[in-house]
């Protein structure tokens, strides 16, 4: 992965990851942040964000910790909230409207750095559980859709164990099918592979490089450069809560402009 | 020096070692003596302690117990048993009184050729509380343990079969009213609708209509009043009662507590706070006494209802603490999963939070439980007859068994220990059952 990400100009693994240059973008915008702030007490954690998302882009947000990244895609589906400013998710505007805050919820999947799948709960009752009780989808009907998205991800076997029984790979995957099954628009990942080890982090890329070809609109936070370079169609450098650098995967990591993206890449591909 | 290392570097093994035991000293019962009783001079010293005082304690009560008397109708008769067997100067227990005067440790001074009653409302209640504590019974059983209140309150207190039917109506009526108005008018006024319609039925039509059809239908069991409860029926209806509604009124003062809208979440603080703050005796007292001043004069409000009343606040205003602490402990990632994927929050409650919460705080729980239990003996202050005290100086009031100490106490305590025993087993059981393997 590192050594694509030093060599960019070597032709991304086409058979297995497609070209995302061909993958399908329409006009239509999925999501539109502007004008965006946020503080945390008198903190200015996100100062000033404009982004619009079309429908099937896939985002890769980068930048080192605390520079408000994860707080950005924690905005769009309100598990943190913005003080000024615009954001709207499928034509919908995010505000304190309840009703907006569920029916954006119940549109935009997400996954977690550390999964988050409910112990408590089989896999197979983890994948059901929004659908029927949000959606109101019929007990046999959601766990149908539940074991379609299984075997997706290639853990339909585990469907009746608990998360704690599963390794952190697989529980990504389970989280990722979990968000699936509410048939999301907008699927936003946080970090997903952070907490993995390096073995696993394969799998759970796997998985999600096959949703990006499948046209999901994606934005994922992730230090994994090669997945951005393999199919994100843009790459946004954050940095003290402001975009510093936007470009397509290419330009971004060949030739960055501005000094601070030029040093972070540096720091996280040269070794 | 070479020539060693050219020897010992390189090795491959030929043949692989069977598995052996390890010595004699280094397992079984030897190790397992010497890890725990003997590891050192110190602990030596106190299992030779621990061990002497054990048997001592057995030495010293044992026999008196095994002398025991369980044939005689005076204390004064128990004794001289006692001296005829083994000789002047010794004694032994008298047993006689238990067998004698059980009835009374089980039911107070409930009318004798009724005791079927209370006796069936006991394994009534067993079948009841079955589908609530094993959840591998069938779900259909659970109708059964929401009809059971109104048929034990039948059975135990008497009078028309009505009564608690009319009540049962208006929790029915309270339901009706949610499912209709929830659709239309959405949580808070439901909620409200649902509180108010069974309150003035329950207010202004439940007992009249009780009466009519009394009149229409007669199905009456003689009235027994709530002075005639005591021993352990009385601790029973207590602890019962107390256990199943301080258990939600905990958990819905335990969110409360940790609620986002201020009024809320200060009531609950300062009720939590209060009752925490102030003795059971007190709230007790208050339950017998002061609340009279409050009613309005000549209202037949009971005092076994009123002591549930209070008992059920106390223990749960410790519940919702207990709660709260698990809730804390619950880590953030599952609140904020529960509202990503687009659940409410009694929902992301209901299936997410509290199912997990209330496993962590089992134990604390089940230790209120307990206490609570134990703490219904305390109802002797407030002139009820509870087991260990109320009772015991009723029967220590008559001639034959006036001066009888230990025995009763033994008895009693034995009874509250298989009972309060059996709860931490229970705990422990569905901790077990609720393991989820991380």
């Amino acid at each position: 992965m590192t050594d694509q990400a030093l060599h960019p100009d070597a032709p991304a693994d086409a058979a297995l990851h497609g070209d995302p240059a061909k993958m399908q973008i329409s006009d239509e915008v999925a999501i539109r942040i502007a004008g965006m702030n946020k503080w945390y007490g008198s903190f200015h954690v996100l100062r000033d964000i404009d982004l619009t998302v079309h429908r099937g882009e896939r985002i890769v947000i980068c930048g080192p910790s605390g520079s408000g990244k994860s707080t950005l895609i924690r905005c769009i589906n309100r598990l943190e909230e913005h003080q000024s400013g615009d954001i709207i998710v499928d034509g919908t505007e995010l505000n304190s409207d309840l009703k907006n805050v569920d029916k954006i919820r119940s549109e935009v999947g997400m996954c977690f750095q550390h999964f988050n799948l409910f112990p408590h709960l089989t896999i197979l009752e983890n994948c059901t559980l929004a659908p029927i009780w949000v959606r109101k989808t019929p007990r046999k009907e959601a766990e149908e859709t539940a074991m379609h998205f299984l075997r997706k991800v290639k853990i339909p076997e585990q469907a009746d164990k608990y998360p704690g029984q599963l390794s952190g790979g697989q529980q990504q995957r389970v989280a990722i099918a979990r968000s699936l099954c509410m048939r999301p628009r907008i699927m936003l990942f946080d970090e997903p592979t952070s907490a993995l080890d390096p073995e696993m982090i394969k799998e759970v890329l796997d998985t999600m490089i096959e949703l990006a070809e499948e046209g999901m609109t994606m934005l994922c936070v992730t230090h994994e450069m090669g997945f951005a370079q393999a199919v994100a169609n843009r790459v946004i450098f954050m940095d003290q809560g402001q975009i510093v650098e936007q470009n397509e995967p290419h330009e971004f990591f060949r030739n960055p402009r501005s000094e601070r993206t030029k040093l972070f890449l540096s720091q996280i591909l040269g070794h | 020096m070479s020539d060693v290392h050219a020897q010992t570097v390189p090795f491959v093994r030929k043949s692989m070692l069977p598995e052996a035991e390890p010595p004699a000293r280094q397992r079984g019962v030897p190790l397992w003596l010497r890890e725990n009783l003997f590891s050192g001079w110190f602990n030596t010293i106190l299992t030779i302690l621990g061990a002497a005082a054990a048997i001592w304690l057995v030495a010293s009560i044992l026999p008196w117990m095994l002398r025991g008397v369980w044939n005689a109708d005076s204390l004064r008769e128990c004794r001289d048993i006692v001296i005829e067997r083994y000789g002047e100067g010794v004694t032994g227990a008298c047993w006689a009184m238990i067998r004698e005067r059980w009835p009374q440790y089980i039911f107070g001074m409930y009318p004798q050729d009724i005791f079927w009653r209370p006796t069936l409302a006991f394994v009534l209640l067993l079948v009841a509380i079955a589908p609530v504590l094993y959840l591998s019974l069938p779900r259909k059983l659970l109708i059964f343990s929401a009809l059971y209140p109104a048929l034990a309150y039948w059975l135990l207190w008497g009078g028309t079969i009505w009564l608690p039917v009319m009540v049962l109506v208006g929790f029915a009526l309270g339901w009706g009213a949610l499912r209709l108005v929830l659709p239309r008018f959405g949580a808070i006024v439901a909620t409200a609708v649902a509180v108010l319609v069974p309150v003035l039925w329950w207010g202004l039509l439940a007992g009249d209509a009780a009466q009519d059809l009394q009149g229409l239908v007669p199905l009456a069991l003689r009235p027994v009043g709530s002075a005639a409860f005591g021993g352990f029926l009385l601790s029973f209806v207590l602890g019962v009662t107390g256990v199943s509604l301080s258990l939600p009124l905990g958990l819905l003062l335990s969110l409360g507590r940790r609620s986002d809208l201020p009024l809320i979440h200060y009531l609950c603080v300062g009720f939590i706070e209060f009752i925490r703050g102030v003795p059971l005796i007190t709230l007790l007292f208050t339950a017998s006494l002061l609340l009279n001043y409050f009613l309005p004069p000549n209202s037949d409000f009971d005092i076994i209802l009123r002591v549930i009343i209070m008992v059920t606040l106390f223990a749960a205003a410790y519940i919702a603490e207990v709660i709260r602490g698990a809730l804390a402990a619950l880590p953030r990632g599952q609140y904020e999963a529960a509202d990503a994927l687009g659940l409410d929050y009694w929902k992301a409650q209901r299936l997410i939070i509290l199912p997990q919460a209330l496993k962590i705080s089992i134990p604390g729980i089940v230790s209120t439980f307990i206490g609570l239990f134990k703490d219904t003996t305390l109802v002797v202050f407030i002139g009820l007859r509870d087991p260990l005290k109320g009772v015991t100086d009723m029967i220590r009031q008559t001639t034959a068994w006036k001066g009888i100490y230990w025995e009763p106490y033994i008895f009693v305590g034995a009874l509250f220990f298989v009972i309060c025993f059996s709860m931490s087993r229970y705990a422990m059981y569905l901790e077990r059952k609720l393991e989820r393997g991380h």
